[in-house]
């Protein structure tokens, strides 16, 4: 019999109590994985044997009556933007295609140190810049839903191994909505926790000031858990807050009293697929009917969220990418006699790098230039401030601010070939890095195409540090949903 | 721009890139149209201070680790082309 497709706690509760072992359980998840691979292309590599070993190990602790942690034998899929000693980290890059980190990031650390198994990397749009993983030089991933069209992006692969049930829960990273996008489109929770909250350290660098690494699961109560694992300071990353991290499970089910909802008119914009706005408010209208108060909230600088963002990630980006020079490692182009190391350098980079990726450092690249500094990227980090304090005037009357994560569901291959409109589908998530606030997307519904069925996500942002409230309000709106399959169709 | 980037980019998929990216910055010229005076930018969310580390050695990656993704290794270096030219060495 193969391990059924369960929630973290109770693949980690049956292993700890030895009804299931961790080696069956890692075994399960990785054939599946395989046989899925096939169609969804989730994962560029799957670690059959080091998992096995990892595994083992754990029930060998169980056997010996020792702790073997809150996630004891849970299969995690990790982003291929997070390094790990085991195989190699590719961020989805020609640039990086036998990249193997001599270390591995502390949020998997933490989760090893917890008992979870590492299965395999997942595909992602390269460098983590894209909404669709189309930009993924190892193919495109596929929804689970309707392998027609694509699984969000950028950690498209790490949702769609959630959702499809190919892991125990997987991790991915944030910079502008990566892994709440996604996850709106394949079904399944995806928690960006607020920026500081996880350590960066192992974390290929895009938007420094932006990225978080977070969970993707199937439920609410899973992502709380993985997320307390991983969350806290962390000495090799000084970005990390000094504060404590509150329990997240211990009022987990607690519905928050009179909760307040945020609702900016902003949100619920005609551009929105109709399905998606109907999703919405049906999800609050059912939020009110708990008791929950709706209270409108006014957020004007929504649109100019895109503008601000695509000015500061790829400022950052160029500065962080240029450490991809073809020296001390990553691709390096050949050079025919005579050429000199500055060819050396810009070959490598035109080469091993994708066009997007491309794109993005040179729109950085220009607004870091001398000439136009103040008034791209020096003005965007003023409009940056006028964000958060807008942010910070809506949470003075609500508790959690709501929407959708994504103006509309899955779209079809090709569907935004022009670059400019693709950056608009991020505009509802990418405020809320550029504020380094904490939000999710839970599954609420669908929208039907022809015979398919497309999730739809509720998005929730809260407060700096308010991610046990934020949790604690997703779980709310979980229950809502009692029906909604979590498990996509497409694997069995 | 391609070249301040260190990029080498064909003639043709500049033409590309040059449309495309004109395209996004006109998109993203509507920043001038909030008004900004007197505000101080924000370059993280967090407030940053200097935290420092104790001043005490602890385990690093050793020669063979840092040395296993590199592209072209002599002995102990890192090879790279010639970068002085023949006149100046």
């Amino acid at each position: 019999m193969s391990a059924p497709i369960m929630d973290v706690v109770s693949i980690a509760d049956a292993v700890r109590s030895g009804k299931m072992s961790a080696e069956q359980v890692a075994k399960d998840f990785v054939r599946r994985a395989q046989t899925a691979n096939a169609s969804l292309n989730a994962f560029h590599e799957l670690f059959e044997n080091e998992s096995m070993n990892a595994a083992r190990a754990v029930d060998a602790k169980v056997k010996a009556g020792k702790d073997p942690g809150p996630l004891a034998g849970v299969p995690v899929a990790v982003k291929d933007n997070l390094a790990t000693t085991v195989g190699r980290t590719t961020c989805s890059s020609k640039m990086l295609e036998n990249y193997r980190s001599p270390f591995t990031a502390t949020c998997v650390e933490r989760l090893q140190a917890a008992g979870a198994v590492v299965i395999g990397k997942t595909n992602m749009d390269e460098f983590a810049m894209g909404s669709s993983t189309e930009h993924c030089a190892w193919g495109c991933v596929k929804n689970p839903w309707d392998t027609t069209r694509v699984p969000g992006g950028s950690s498209g692969g790490s949702a769609v191994a959630a959702a499809a049930g190919l892991c125990g829960f997987s991790i991915g990273s944030d910079t502008g909505g990566s892994i709440r996008q996604p996850a709106s489109l394949c079904g399944c929770v995806g928690f960006k926790p607020t920026y500081g909250r996880i350590s960066r350290y192992g974390l290929v660098a895009f938007g420094s000031s932006l990225d978080q690494v977070g969970p993707l699961t199937r439920s609410v109560r899973d992502a709380a858990l993985t997320y307390q694992v991983m969350a806290g300071l962390d000495d090799r990353d000084s970005t990390t807050a000094d504060l404590k991290v509150e329990d997240p499970m211990k009022d987990l089910e607690t519905p928050i009293a009179g909760m307040r909802v945020g609702v900016p008119k902003q949100y619920l914009s005609d551009a929105n697929d109709a399905a998606v706005n109907a999703s919405v408010n049906d999800a609050l209208q059912r939020l009110q009917k708990l008791g929950a108060t709706l209270v409108e909230v006014d957020l004007p600088l929504t649109d100019i969220g895109i503008s601000t963002y695509y000015v500061i990630a790829p400022a950052e980006a160029s500065g962080n990418l240029a450490r991809f020079d073809g020296i001390r490692y990553g691709y390096r182009a050949a050079l025919k006699t005579g050429e000199s190391l500055d060819t050396l350098y810009s070959r490598s980079r035109a080469e091993g790098f994708g066009p997007e990726v491309q794109r993005r450092i040179m729109l950085g690249t220009y607004v870091l230039s001398s000439g136009y500094y103040d008034a791209y990227y020096g003005r965007a980090l003023r409009v940056r401030r006028l964000i958060k304090a807008e942010f910070d005037n809506a949470f003075a009357k609500c508790d959690v601010i709501a929407g959708p994560a994504s103006p509309s569901p899955a779209f079809a291959f090709g569907g935004m070939a022009d670059p400019l409109k693709m950056y608009l589908c991020d505009v509802y998530t990418v405020n809320t890095n550029i504020a380094g606030l904490p939000a999710i997307s839970v599954p609420i519904g669908f929208a039907t195409e022809g015979a398919k069925s497309l999730p739809i996500g509720l998005h929730l942002q809260a407060p700096a540090f308010a991610d046990a409230k934020l949790l604690r309000a997703a779980r709310m709106v979980e229950k809502l949903f009692p029906d909604l399959a979590r498990q996509a169709p497409h694997v069995s | 721009m391609a070249k301040l980037a260190r990029l080498e980019i064909a003639p043709t998929q500049l033409e590309q890139y040059r449309g495309e990216l004109a395209n996004v910055l006109s998109h993203v010229a509507k920043l001038k149209a909030i008004n900004v005076d007197g505000i101080e930018p924000l370059t993280s969310p967090v407030d940053s201070t200097n935290r420092l580390a104790a001043d005490q050695p602890g385990a690093t990656l050793s020669l063979e680790e840092l040395f296993m993704n590199a592209p072209a290794v002599e002995g102990r270096f890192i090879a790279v082309p010639k970068v002085l030219a023949e006149e100046i060495s």
